[in-house]
């Protein structure tokens, strides 16, 4: 026999936003269940490249991480365990003089938006990170922002949550979801069912779905990131490097071991598989050791990938419903959601207490979309940017 | 007509399964590649020392040299037949893409049927002073011997809990160096009672019986149901301390220590291959699924020996015929039914043989339970059982890769190879649960590290 609940708020996936909402609608009073389809965390939350940016966002949503950022710096307090986060600074390379041209251009913008940005010619450059190879002819630096260790933050947010009285069923997907006309949400998953007044849809590459459940399809497709390590080496890279363009992207934790990404990895949705894809392995092997020849001796020990949502324009989908009352949005994050995740929890448990926010989230609601027709588009050009 | 196209065949490992495969299917006609990390072929099992250091086989391998000889000469004999790849390592598998590298760097190799013949390489558990400077795998031991002519010491302690003990005892005797004391931590008694078993493979048993025997009088007898070992030393080993099945403690003062626990399948390229997987209960381990003729759960690729499964060097060489064989059948060409009969027969025999192997050597789960919280289990990232058992109580690590995430237990060099088993264990036990129960580590390219640079050729 199938078990029933019975919540205020019914959260539909486990990453970093909808945890850090039903930590939030929880400490406001509110019976909260979160079903999470494998581990809480283990999707673009956990195997993201860390980077926690305001730098290089569509400016729209830097009215968001910049709320974010402020979370950030109390984490580790409020969650009860070390993330790992380090404001290391993010500094965006250009390879070229029309990439350095771009990222003035930006900087100028983003001064309007709030986020001040520093530019470093070809010899401020070299005299801040003397170990940049050739190709690199300018920069600009944004010294708050830095990293973190996805793989504990969307863990620890999950603790947190039980330690606070929400019921979080792991390994158990959604199989259907309806309204009923008694301002009722059912969701049926796998040997359960939550009826709840609240239905929060934080589910990443599945959010387009459970949107068109409610008649508003949202064309998601799946982001896989192509993630690589290196062994331990002596710490040098002290920023988290970005490049114009996007094609690599370079840290280097305390422990001492390099990461790096670009390109897109590969999924079986089926299977519920992504893995890494050689050639694209190779390709950012290769921009690395163009930005870092230091790392010419190191070994590569590690690869990874896993699953995110993109929209077609790069920007997520917050807000709340067109169709359904009670009904909230946050997904489609684009590879580029893991810094903005505290925000945006917290701003999904004031859109389900009170209906509203202060944060400026219209240029992400999800009537962008309206007439489309729930069939995902060819994916265009793939810009990850982490 | 056009005569079809011959299929490309590829074979992952030269070791005994693997050159019973090239073998199989060049007599056949269809001109394998073989790819092998080694640079010449035998395998861990019947690895050799290096061109210009040769030593006899009869000095290397024992009562097995002709078994070894004969694998050795096999790539010459094949000569052309086989596009055999030494010095090579296979570390990705892309749907039907290998990912190599080589001599020349990496390469791209497709094939339309792969053999994963990956062999196995000792199971570690940790005791207290394992990861002292001078204690090695029995394996490693055993390859400081074949390969570079070197005992890992001249008063040698050997810990063990499978029948490669009495060989290496044995082989390290021979060799000349002091064997200080051989400690089997499985009961005598588990080995009487699987006899019935092992008469299953009777020339094989009276190797292991000769080998006991020649040890035996050489006054050196194998002390079985060994209950705890330590090593104990201030910057490197200096004394191996041990406890009897009936609780009295030894000291032996030794310079080195060879010690593990049993076999663990090579598993990785399996895992890449996307091909199933299945617990193994009886050697605690998971191991990709095949069928008794090598045919996987994939339809083009099939598994032969140990890294699918233990069964050793004998079993493996039916095991590497027996795919290739099926392996032919599958794409349409004429085989042998009677040969597929005999090899059949023979593994029958030889999975009962194995079968018993299993029951006198059972896991030393003792050892486990004994692992204490300040032990490392990690080395690669300094990983403590206590720390494994903590994200068990206090971080809801209830698998192995959520364990991974929380604690970098498994994301150091090895990526896990060492120490994932002992720390499934360790982490079962933590969650009062069945080894099974917490998963195994997720494969992901590479499977052995790669130097960065290779990208830049």
């Amino acid at each position: 026999m199938s078990e029933r609940l019975d919540c205020d708020v019914t959260v539909v996936g486990g990453g970093v936003a909808g945890l850090a909402a039903a930590v939030a609608l929880r400490q406001s009073g509110l019976s909260v269940t979160v079903l999470e389809k494998r581990l809480c965390g283990a999707g673009a939350s956990g195997v993201n490249f860390g980077g926690v940016r305001q730098q290089g966002r569509e400016l729209v949503e830097l009215p968001l991480a910049a709320r974010s950022r402020k979370l950030w710096d109390g984490l580790n307090a409020f969650l009860g365990e070390d993330v790992e986060f380090e404001a290391t600074g993010h500094i965006k390379l250009a390879r070229s003089e029309a990439d350095l041209a771009e990222l003035e251009r930006y900087a100028a913008a983003a001064a309007e938006w709030g986020l001040e940005l520093t530019m470093l010619g070809p010899n401020a450059v070299r005299d801040a990170l003397p170990w940049l190879g050739e190709k690199v002819v300018g920069a600009s630096l944004s010294p708050t922002d830095g990293q973190a260790n996805p793989r504990v933050v969307g863990p620890a947010y999950a603790r947190l949550a039980r330690r606070l009285g929400v019921d979080i069923r792991e390994m158990t997907p959604v199989v259907a979801a309806t309204r009923s006309g008694t301002d009722r949400f059912t969701v049926e998953a796998a040997g359960l069912t939550v009826t709840s007044r609240h239905l929060v849809n934080t589910a990443g590459a599945g959010g387009g779905l459970l949107a068109a459940a409610f008649g508003e399809a949202a064309p998601v497709t799946p982001l896989n990131p192509n993630m690589l390590v290196t062994e331990p080496l002596p710490y040098f890279v002290e920023r988290s490097i970005g490049v114009v363009g996007g094609d690599v992207y370079v840290r280097q934790i305390r422990r001492g071991n390099v990461i790096f990404g670009g390109g897109s990895g590969w999924h079986d949705a089926e299977k519920g598989l992504a893995r890494p894809v050689t050639e694209q392995s190779i390709g950012g092997m290769l921009r690395t050791l163009q930005l870092v020849p230091g790392l010419t001796h190191a070994q590569v020990i590690r690869s990874w990938s896993g699953v995110d949502g993109q929209m077609p324009d790069h920007i997520p989908v917050i807000g709340p419903s067109s169709t359904t009352p009670g009904l909230v949005h946050a997904f489609g994050f684009s590879g580029h959601g893991f810094q903005l995740g505290p925000a945006v929890g917290v701003i999904l448990s004031e859109l389900v207490l009170a209906g509203r926010t202060e944060s400026p989230i219209a240029p992400f609601r999800i009537e962008r979309f309206a007439g489309h027709a729930g069939a995902a588009p060819a994916a265009g050009p793939v810009h990850v940017e982490h | 007509m056009t005569a079809p196209k011959s299929p490309r065949v590829v074979v992952i490992g030269a070791g005994p399964a693997g050159l019973r495969a090239v073998e199989v299917l060049a007599r056949a006609g269809l001109r394998p590649v073989l790819v092998d990390e080694a640079s010449r072929p035998g395998g861990q099992i019947y690895r050799q020392p290096p061109a210009g250091a040769e030593r006899p086989p009869e000095a290397l391998y024992g009562l097995e040299a002709g078994k070894a000889r004969a694998l050795h000469a096999l790539p010459a004999e094949l000569g052309a037949a086989i596009d055999y790849r030494p010095g090579t390592l296979a570390w990705a598998i892309e749907d039907t893409g290998i990912d190599l590298l080589g001599p020349k760097g990496f390469e791209r190799l497709d094939f339309d049927r792969l053999i994963l013949a990956t062999g196995a390489m000792d199971r570690v558990l940790p005791f207290p002073g394992w990861t002292l400077p001078g204690v090695f795998t029995l394996g490693a031991a055993q390859i400081a011997l074949k390969a570079q002519g070197m005992a890992i010491g001249a008063r040698v302690a050997l810990v063990g809990a499978g029948p490669l003990l009495p060989l290496i005892v044995h082989q390290y005797r021979k060799a000349g160096a002091t064997v200080v004391a051989a400690l089997d931590v499985t009961p005598f008694g588990a080995k009487v009672a699987a006899l019935p078993g092992l008469l299953n493979e009777p020339v094989t048993l009276a190797k292991g019986l000769w080998y006991t025997a020649r040890n035996a009088m050489a006054g050196l007898s194998i002390r079985s149901g060994v209950a705890a070992v330590a090593v104990q030393g201030r910057d490197r080993v200096e004394a191996l301390v041990w406890r009897d099945a009936k609780g009295r403690e030894h000291r032996v003062a030794c310079d080195a220590v060879g010690a593990s626990f049993g076999l663990r399948s090579e598993a990785q390229l399996a895992d890449l291959a996307k091909l199933d997987f299945v617990f193994e209960p009886v050697t605690r381990q998971w191991i990709p699924r095949r069928d008794p003729a090598g045919r996987s759960s994939r339809a083009d690729v099939y598994l032969a020996g140990d890294g699918a499964g233990i069964g050793g060097a004998d079993a493996a060489e039916l095991q590497g015929a027996r795919a290739a064989l099926a392996l032919l059948e599958d794409i349409g060409r004429p085989v042998e039914a009677a040969r597929v009969a005999a090899l059949d027969a023979r593994l029958a025999r030889q999975a009962r043989f194995r079968a018993a192997l299993e029951r006198a050597y059972p896991f030393p789960a003792h050892l486990v339970d004994a692992i204490a919280d300040d032990e490392i289990l990690c080395r690669c990232e300094g990983i403590t059982a206590g720390t494994v058992r903590a994200a068990a109580r206090d971080r809801e690590a209830g698998e192995m890769n959520r364990l991974k995430a929380l604690t970098r237990l498994g994301m150091g060099r090895c990526q896990g190879r060492v120490c994932g088993q002992a720390a499934a264990e360790v982490l079962a036990r933590a969650l009062d649960r069945d080894v099974a129960t917490v998963g195994r580590l997720r494969g992901n390219p590479p499977v052995k590290p790669i130097p960065i640079r290779e990208a830049l050729t």
